[in-house]
């Protein structure tokens, strides 16, 4: 069999903040009434992790759920748990109005290490990067397209991105990362 | 630059992370009506000097449409709502009289 192609062959680029890549995950879109306690109890089932506020992202061993809108979830597991996932979630939404898709590969990953997370994410996107609490997900604008980017801790970041813009991004972000670089403003 | 909260996800958008929709609460004049009332429809949009009531999406990020209130001329931003009514909620409004007394909701051709 042949080995799944990521969309930016694992790229990884080390400046000051190391910018590289995320390993590949299974992703679902779903999208309903984030207000039903039948649909919440149907997320928590597969991803094993709390029902996320506004903006919250919430994570489990194996998953994270990052809320995209007031009615969408998206639902991240690791690689080749999506298909089985989809259907029991499909089974158990049953005749509620909702759209659950796998989006496994609509979407490349990137992950930033380094102390100057910040200062990258603010060299970029239209945010303020200083009050940014860890595990809020935004999404927005990075220079010329749409990203969510959250942080995970006070040294990580994760910018995810529309596969077709994947190199665009890796580029734009190792670019920033570039040592010079450094601003300090953080 | 505008910066306007966005009234369904919570977020503070700048306005490159907004796509502008235009004079909100127009009255839909479809086919049917009257000649005069349907080129209003499509064509004639309020471009005043002050209070101004818009259109909003939040296109980079939760994707809603929302209204905004605010002042040409100075910028000032009354407030956001949702898209969901036909006139601006009573404390946008008295938001925007403690500026400008006599602005009604309507009348500002
Ligand atoms: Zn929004």
């Amino acid at each position: 069999m042949s080995d799944h192609a990521t969309p930016l062959a694992q790229a990884r680029s080390d400046g000051y903040v190391t910018v590289a890549e995320d390993a590949p995950r299974d992703m679902i879109q779903l999208k309903g009434d984030l207000s039903d306690p039948g649909l919440a109890d149907a997320v928590e089932r597969i991803a094993h992790a709390a029902m996320p506020g506004p903006l919250g992202l919430s994570t489990s061993d194996s998953a994270w759920i990052a809320w995209m809108a007031p009615d969408e979830l998206l639902i991240s597991l690791a690689r080749g748990q999506g298909a089985d996932a989809l259907s029991s979630l499909s089974r158990a939404m049953g005749d509620r109005h909702h759209l659950a898709l796998d989006v496994s590969d609509m979407r490349a990953a990137i992950r930033l290490e380094g102390a100057a997370v910040r200062e990258i994410l603010a060299k970029v996107a239209p945010i303020d990067a200083v009050t940014l609490p860890v595990n809020t997900v935004r999404r927005t604008r990075v220079a010329q397209v749409p990203a969510a980017l959250w942080l995970s801790g006070p040294r990580t970041a994760h910018v995810i991105c529309f596969r077709s813009v994947g190199r665009y991004v890796f580029d734009l972000l190792s670019l920033s990362a570039r040592r010079g670089g450094e601003i300090g403003a953080f | 630059m505008l910066i306007l909260d966005c009234p369904y996800c919570g977020v503070r958008c700048d306005e490159t992370e907004l796509t502008p929709g235009g004079e909100a609460h127009l009255t839909r004049h479809g086919p049917g009506s009257d000649d005069a009332d349907f080129e209003r429809y499509l064509f004639q949009r309020r471009n005043p000097r002050g209070v101004h009531l818009e259109r909003w999406r939040h296109a980079y990020g939760c994707g809603k449409w929302f209204h905004a209130a605010r002042h040409t001329v100075t910028m000032q931003v009354f407030g956001t709502y949702p898209a969901q009514t036909t006139e601006p909620p009573a404390d946008i409004v008295e938001r925007i009289r403690a500026s400008d007394p006599d602005w009604t909701f309507g009348d500002d051709t």
